[in-house]
């Protein structure tokens, strides 16, 4: 039995009014509207959505970056803000690789100081040396080579940045990671091999993956598992091949319906 | 009866440090038809449209061959006729229809602009023709839409504008250059179904920029890969998809991710199948300086 690592229990997010200069305050925006939702250990699970769906809310609900207005986020049975060791070590267990790595790294760094440093905070290496050691590993790990470590994020290509985003937060060896549209933007083959890679990182160390994306067909390369959001509801939740199969909901089967398949002769414009 | 759009064996180099942007690109377009462009970064794909539009940077040189629009080769034509040309002629529906408007100007104004400057017409008239334009692209209420700006349109709404400017000058060949990448799948299959409908009723040659391969299955006539601005298959939409010749289309092919497939989308593209691509350009840059 497959034990429950995030959960969220009737998620309700408001993001607050705001001051007009001119005219009224505009009432506060309601995002997610009671989003039930878990991920076990050691599964990927897809969370897929429209633009405005409240996907990328919900993403940053469970990492506790954004607060709940009503229901909870539960890590491993407790609330994220009275974790039992602490929310330094929260930040450690759970990470985020982010969509545009050209944003998400700092450009005054070297990629050594950016996979390093995380490692010395949280004190997962004791020194610099032991630090270097374990990110040669993982370096090599992502199929990145050893002389990246002294570029800069400019001087890297976006597929490369990409793999230290990914390498900087299984670098820590998490529990749970956040993916939010990291494979949209890019070449097919890429995508293929980042996808590769995050399955097998996952089998390896057993970390939770949830995987935010528009795509469909991604999703199902990847996940076990897929929540579809639509209006900060989650209007259809289950396996794969399940939903894939036969959809229940008629935005799944709209959504499934919206993808154009590298086939001729479907028809599919005319329907 | 000749295509519209003749490219012939045009190459083009890097002005900077002369490296080969483009190899000996040829391809046909035929009026009616839509023709996919199609290759991962770095392909050139851009590049060719660029050159078509006569919009292609400083930093790239064409080296050699010609493009012909009917019987004018724009790499060869002054540049002011070439303007004229490409103006009352071609149309682009770019990438990201926020940045391709301009943020401070009404949505009429903007979508007038070409039958003022192209087709002659006063203020009167081509706020009239503007106002069809919109209700042809099935946008509601288009007297309102009018005098909004494009920060109150949402991404579906500001790509339909796009397109109905595109088609105000009923232009003979039209530039789509990934013109459905930002928008939501939803979205990206209406406006498909609106450029496609639009495309047909006028008759227009398209070339269209993309890098998914689904959507060029659904909408091209027929395709041209290009892998570091070299050709590496052409043919019809029914050819490539169904008999593809070349490793590196079967490749991409296989390394399509499919919502009823699973194992399509974990299918990276084999080393051997890009280092032969590679090779392929090697080779021909060799001959070129032998």
């Amino acid at each position: 039995m497959p034990e429950t690592l995030v959960e969220t229990r009737g998620l309700v997010v408001d993001y607050a009014a705001r001051r007009s200069l001119w005219g009224p305050a505009n009432d506060a925006t309601r995002v997610l509207r009671g989003v039930d939702l878990h991920i076990d250990t050691g599964e990927i699970v897809g969370i897929v959505g429209e633009s405005g769906s409240g996907k990328s809310t919900l993403g940053r609900a469970l990492l506790g970056l954004v607060p709940a207005t009503e229901g909870e986020v539960l890590y491993a049975g407790h609330p994220l803000d009275a974790q039992p060791e602490g929310a330094l070590s929260l930040r450690r267990q759970m990470q985020m690789i982010f969509q545009d790595p050209m944003s998400s790294l700092n450009p005054r760094h070297t990629i050594r100081t950016i996979l390093t440093r995380p490692m010395l905070l949280h004190r997962v290496a004791t020194s610099q040396a032991a630090a270097d050691a374990t990110v040669a590993a993982v370096l090599d790990r992502v199929g990145l080579p050893l002389a990246v470590l002294a570029r800069y994020p400019h001087e890297l290509s976006g597929g490369q940045r990409q793999r230290v985003g990914i390498a900087r937060a299984v670098m820590l060896r998490p529990r749970f990671v956040l993916a939010d549209e990291i494979v949209s933007g890019q070449d097919v083959s890429t995508q293929a091999r980042v996808l590769v890679l995050l399955r097998e990182l996952c089998a390896e160390i057993g970390m939770s993956l949830a995987f935010i994306s528009h795509d469909l067909s991604v999703i199902r390369a990847l996940c076990n598992r897929v929540y579809v959001l639509n209006g900060g509801v989650v209007v259809e939740e289950g396996p794969c091949e399940t939903v894939f199969a036969a959809p229940q909901h008629a935005y799944t089967r709209a959504l499934i319906d919206a993808i154009p398949l590298p086939v001729v002769g479907t028809g599919w414009l005319a329907a | 009866m000749s295509p519209l759009l003749s490219i012939d064996n045009l190459s083009a180099v890097s002005r900077r440090d002369g490296k080969p942007i483009l190899r000996n690109v040829s391809l046909h377009v035929d009026s009616g038809t839509i023709h996919g462009l199609v290759g991962e970064s770095g392909a050139g794909k851009s590049t060719i449209s660029k050159i078509i539009l006569g919009i292609v940077s400083g930093g790239v040189v064409v080296t050699s061959g010609s493009v012909m629009l009917g019987a004018n080769d724009l790499v060869r034509m002054p540049e002011r006729e070439k303007r004229v040309l490409i103006g009352s002629q071609m149309a682009l529906i770019p990438q990201d229809p926020l940045t391709a408007l301009n943020p401070g100007r009404r949505i009429g104004d903007q979508l007038t602009d070409s039958l003022r400057m192209w087709k002659g017409m006063g203020h009167k008239a081509a706020w009239a023709r503007g106002l069809e334009l919109l209700d042809h692209v099935a946008i509601r209420d288009p007297q309102r839409v009018m005098g909004l700006f494009p920060h109150h349109l949402s991404g579906g709404m500001r790509q339909r504008v796009l397109i109905a400017a595109a088609f105000a000058i009923e232009p003979k060949l039209l530039i789509a250059d990934e013109p459905t990448t930002a928008l939501d799948a939803t979205v990206q299959k209406q406006v498909l179904q609106l450029l496609k409908r639009l495309q047909a009723e006028h008759g227009t040659a398209v070339v269209f920029v993309t890098h998914d391969l689904g959507v060029v299955a659904q909408i091209c006539d027929a395709v041209t890969l290009l892998f570091q601005g070299k050709v590496m298959e052409q043919g019809t939409a029914e050819t490539i998809f169904n008999t593809p010749s070349h490793a590196y289309t079967r490749a991409l092919l296989a390394a399509s991710p499919r919502y009823d497939d699973p194992a399509a989308g974990l299918n990276p593209i084999d080393d051997a199948v890009i280092a032969a691509c590679r090779a392929e350009v090697a080779q021909f840059d060799g001959a070129q300086h032998a």
